[in-house]
């Protein structure tokens, strides 16, 4: 690698093409210094890992007229001009992308980063070659057309501001105070909440009526009783009848307010479920390919029933507990100051105690709720498999993963329940300490006269009641932590951005004509780029076969078309406007997808192939199983089409079920139509009424065919043969078969494999293949 | 498979190593072990570009010194999985969270998307994946300092 500066090339004018985004500050001195007169920054990338591979910063420039490079490891730069014969590359591996600079004889130099910039990588190339092309023809390379994201030069979409690859990497994590979010959920009930407060306030107020009147009773009844005057009953029925009414009136009210926050708390509960399972369905596969069902289902189940109960109950009882210490704090002062702040003493420690322990019981709580959900995913990981589980004799190995799960969450209960033990009898302690206080202050005070039997009386009623209160306080330090830590983990669904979002202007396709357009399309699943640059058109009505080697990418190309997964890189179009713009389901609504494997939902037949369309008349229901060649058979079971399928119900063969899944895609009549392996798992026989079954279904749409048997695929107007993510060939039979390419070596496997296994014709080879979905 | 391990291997002026097998037909080769975390220096195949094995090594001590180099230089070329020294801060504990790391190839933040992204390997070990698919290691966990450990069992 030269180090002196680069002579600069012959051609000096600078070009449009510079990216718009200028230089980190960090690096703009640096670079400064490096450039010669003239010289123009067009392009950069910033790479965070030095060549061997450990973390730094360095830096790679392109100029007018050469690139500039820096690693993290040496401050100097390398430099190499631009010159004929020059080519950049990226390739990634284990998520670290390799950028490798290449001339005629060798290679000059490679970089690495990480692949959050591989984007990034990709823009750098094109400016490279775009520069380069100038530098060696003249020719001025014609700018971008497209408006592009000026973070990250992303096309952007007709109608969308912000870039999708760029907001889609925002990564906030929630706020702390996950449960005031809470309050979306609780606002519809903001009045009847308001109401509960209230009555809750009243019964209180009610509850501090009796202590008072014990004043009265012991100064004014008993001791003079005691000193020889006579009992005053007027005045004793009185107190008495006021302490009964006391006592109806916190009964009356208490009832009322138990009864309206728990018609309130169920309501809360549904809407937080509903909302959540509403935003999970939205969640792109994406999201259900990474969660566990077990853990999914214990957020929306147990979770949001803690929630609930914790909104209703016990946030509105610590309100009022403030609430009554307060007022009992007033009433004590008023009656004596100096009792009551002796009193009042021990609060401070046992608010210090509630907080000490709340974060050591949080994160406790936390824990036992991600090793409950663990333990439901065992479950949910073992009962559908269970036929493996028998089949291999491993019940004994599922009881001791189970066993494990379990003794784990007892592990993990049993260190929070160490902490929180403790608690409770600390509080306890604490109050009769507390008493303690009251009585030697009181007798004192008493012997000097300063008070009466009847204050000190009243002061040790109130006080049972306050202790009683900060020991229901101190539970709330738990029920919070629950609370939040559920909260926290709906809140992780509901804040899940579905990476397959909604256009913000969405544009609506009146008629699909079915024209599907990809243009340099790429998508990677976590490190693996799967494909790479793929464009292709498919003209409406056409029937494409997709061909390949399994993990060659024909798979994806599929759940991109449907938008399961939106793409990484470039565009996908239908008619003519990216799918990104179109707002999901009604984009959906077009496709037809029969997949390998046939889901049928619990329910009749008639159900089942109305699922696209719950509408449909029997009139149409019975068309689409008639062109899909499940008429018959479903005539043969005992209950026709109200036959009930699907787990529990009557067993269909996959033939059968397939059928059913082809007469569901009939009925919505989607003008896009693509088979996932759609005979794959099948037999031979049944193969044959299955795409006697498809040729109903292809006509007039655009299909997209996936399929191992090279035979099935005879209809296809052309075959796309994908290697490796990307379309290597692209022809109907005869042409791909002449080319001798990949294409022909694939057929020739076929045959060959059905050569020696005897048999007679293309349809009985792949039969290995028939579990692979890549 | 064979043991004798009667290939030639080389690296050319592009930098790819190049396979020559017994039949002497060269081709590009790559470096992939079988168990990079179970077993790593055990079982180690050599594949062409197209994924197709050319070789197969029972352990790297089985190659003689020059080749076994060659090897090892292109793994090191390729691997990359960071192992946690200690963990400095994070952002928060609920996921999406950002750490602050360091590891035995220096100081870097990851992005955790979810407590799922924590792969438990046997006894103490863990594999953390961020957001852009990089899986940082865990060897031990007992291990870590008191601060580390206490931040990490947040998220276990």
């Amino acid at each position: 690698m030269t180090q002196s500066p680069a002579t600069p090339p012959a051609l000096q004018p600078i070009l449009p093409t510079s990216s718009q985004i200028p230089l980190p500050e960090a690096w703009q001195p640096v670079v400064e210094a490096q450039l010669v007169k003239e010289e123009k920054v067009l392009a950069w990338l910033e790479i965070d890992l030095n060549t061997s591979l450990h973390f730094g910063k360095g830096l790679i420039v392109l100029t007018d007229r050469r690139l500039l490079a820096r690693t993290g490891d040496t401050p100097e730069w390398q430099s190499q001009p631009l010159r004929e014969g020059l080519r950049l590359t990226r390739r990634d591996h284990a998520g670290v992308g390799s950028l490798e600079l290449f001339d005629a004889t060798g290679r000059l130099a490679h970089w690495r980063y990480t692949l959050g910039q591989d984007v990034a990588a990709g823009r750098l190339i094109d400016h490279v070659n775009r520069q380069l092309d100038f530098v060696v023809t003249g020719v001025a390379p014609t700018p971008p057309a497209q408006a592009v994201c000026p973070k990250c030069e992303t096309p952007l979409l007709a109608g969308q501001d912000e870039c999708p690859v760029c907001s889609k990497e925002e990564l906030t994590p929630p706020s702390t105070w996950t449960l005031f979010r809470l309050w979306r959920f609780a606002r519809p009930y903001r009045w009847q909440l308001l109401a509960g407060f209230l009555l809750s306030l009243a019964t209180t107020a009610a509850t501090l009526v009796p202590p008072y009147m014990t004043m009265p009773l012991m100064d004014k009844v008993l001791i003079p009783y005691q000193n020889g005057k006579p009992i005053d009953t007027g005045l004793v029925t009185l107190y008495l009848s006021g302490l009964l009414g006391a006592a109806l009136l916190a009964w009356v009210l208490g009832w009322a307010r138990t009864y309206i926050l728990a018609l309130v708390s169920e309501r809360i509960g549904r809407d937080l479920r509903t909302t959540t399972y509403e935003h999970l369905l939205k969640l792109s596969q994406e999201y259900f390919g990474g969660k566990r069902t077990g853990d999914l289902m214990a957020r929306i189940g147990s979770e949001t029933d803690r929630i609930n109960i914790f909104i209703s109950l016990h946030f509105l009882d610590f309100a009022t507990d403030v609430l009554m210490i307060s007022m009992t704090t007033l009433i004590l002062v008023s009656i004596n100051p100096w009792l009551a702040l002796v009193t009042l003493l021990p609060l401070p420690i046992i608010a210090f105690l509630i907080h000490t322990v709340r974060e050591r019981l949080r994160t406790g709580f936390e824990k036992v709720d991600r090793i409950w959900a663990e333990v439901t995913n065992v479950l949910a990981d073992t009962i559908p498999g269970i036929r493996v589980v028998k089949a291999f004799a491993q019940e004994s190995r599922e009881a001791a993963r189970f066993r494990a799960a379990n003794q784990h969450n007892l592990e993990v209960n049993d260190k929070v329940n160490k902490v929180w033990s403790l608690f409770g009898p600390t509080v306890t302690l604490l109050t009769e300490v507390g008493l303690l206080i009251i009585w030697g202050f009181g007798i004192w005070q008493i012997s000097r006269n300063d008070i009466s039997v009847g204050v000190l009386t009243a002061f040790l009623a109130y006080i049972g009641r306050f202790y009683t209160r900060l020991d229901s306080m101190s539970r709330i330090v738990s029920v919070t932590q629950k609370a939040a830590a559920g909260a926290k983990r709906i809140f992780d669904i509901l804040d899940h951005v579905s990476s397959v979002p909604e256009p913000a202007t969405p544009v609506h396709l009146p008629a699909v004509a079915g024209r599907i357009e990809l243009r340099n399309v790429g998508f990677r699943y976590g490190t693996r780029s799967v494909t790479r640059d793929i464009s292709l058109t498919i003209e409406p009505g056409e029937m494409v076969g997709l061909v390949g080697h399994s993990g060659s990418g024909k798979s994806t190309m599929v759940n991109l078309i449907c938008r399961f997964y939106d793409v990484s890189e470039g565009a996908i179009l239908i008619d003519g406007v990216d799918i990104r713009s179109v707002p999901v389901a009604e984009y959906r609504k077009n496709i037809g997808l029969v997949l390998q494997e046939p889901f049928l939902f619990f329910g009749t037949i008639a159900e089942n192939i109305a699922y696209g369309k719950p509408d449909a008349t029997r009139e149409e229901i019975v068309a689409a199983a008639r062109a899909a060649h499940a008429h018959e058979f479903i005539l043969r079971l005992p209950h026709g089409y109200d036959s009930l399928v699907g787990e529990r119900g009557q067993a269909l063969s996959g033939g059968e079920r397939q059928r059913i899944s082809i007469a569901r895609a009939l009925l919505i009549d989607p003008k896009i139509l693509i088979l996932d392996e759609a005979t794959s798992s099948v037999d031979t026989t049944t193969e044959k009424e299955i795409q006697k079954a498809l040729d109903n279904l292809v006509r007039g749409r655009t299909t997209i065919a996936i399929a191992h048997r090279l035979s099935t695929l005879r209809e296809a107007n052309r075959l796309v043969v994908l290697d490796r993510g990307s379309v290597v060939e692209v022809g109907n039979h005869e042409e791909l078969m002449a080319q001798e390419g990949h294409y022909y070596r694939l057929y020739q496997a076929q045959a060959r494999n059905v050569d020696t296994e005897g048999g007679s014709d293309l349809e009985a080879g792949g039969e290995d293949d028939k579990g692979d979905r890549e | 498979m064979s043991t004798t391990h009667d290939f030639q291997l080389h690296r050319d002026a592009f930098g790819k190593l190049i396979f020559t097998g017994s039949d002497g037909e060269a081709h590009e080769a790559l470096p992939v072990r079988a168990f990079p975390i179970g077993a790593p220096d055990k079982g180690i195949a050599l594949v062409d570009p197209h994924g197709h094995e050319l070789a197969w090594i029972d352990a790297l001590a089985d190659l003689d010194a020059e080749r076994r180099q060659l090897v090892e230089s292109e793994l090191a070329s390729r691997e990359f999985m960071p192992v946690i020294e200690r963990i400095i801060e994070v952002s928060s504990y609920a996921t999406p969270s950002t750490w602050t790391i360091v590891t035995n190839r220096g100081e870097t933040k990851l992005i955790l998307k979810g407590e799922e992204d924590i792969r438990r390997l046997a006894a103490q070990a863990l594999l953390i994946a961020d957001s852009n698919g990089i899986q940082y290691l865990i060897r031990d966990r007992g291990a870590l300092d008191a601060h580390s450990r206490k931040i990490l069992d947040r998220f276990l």
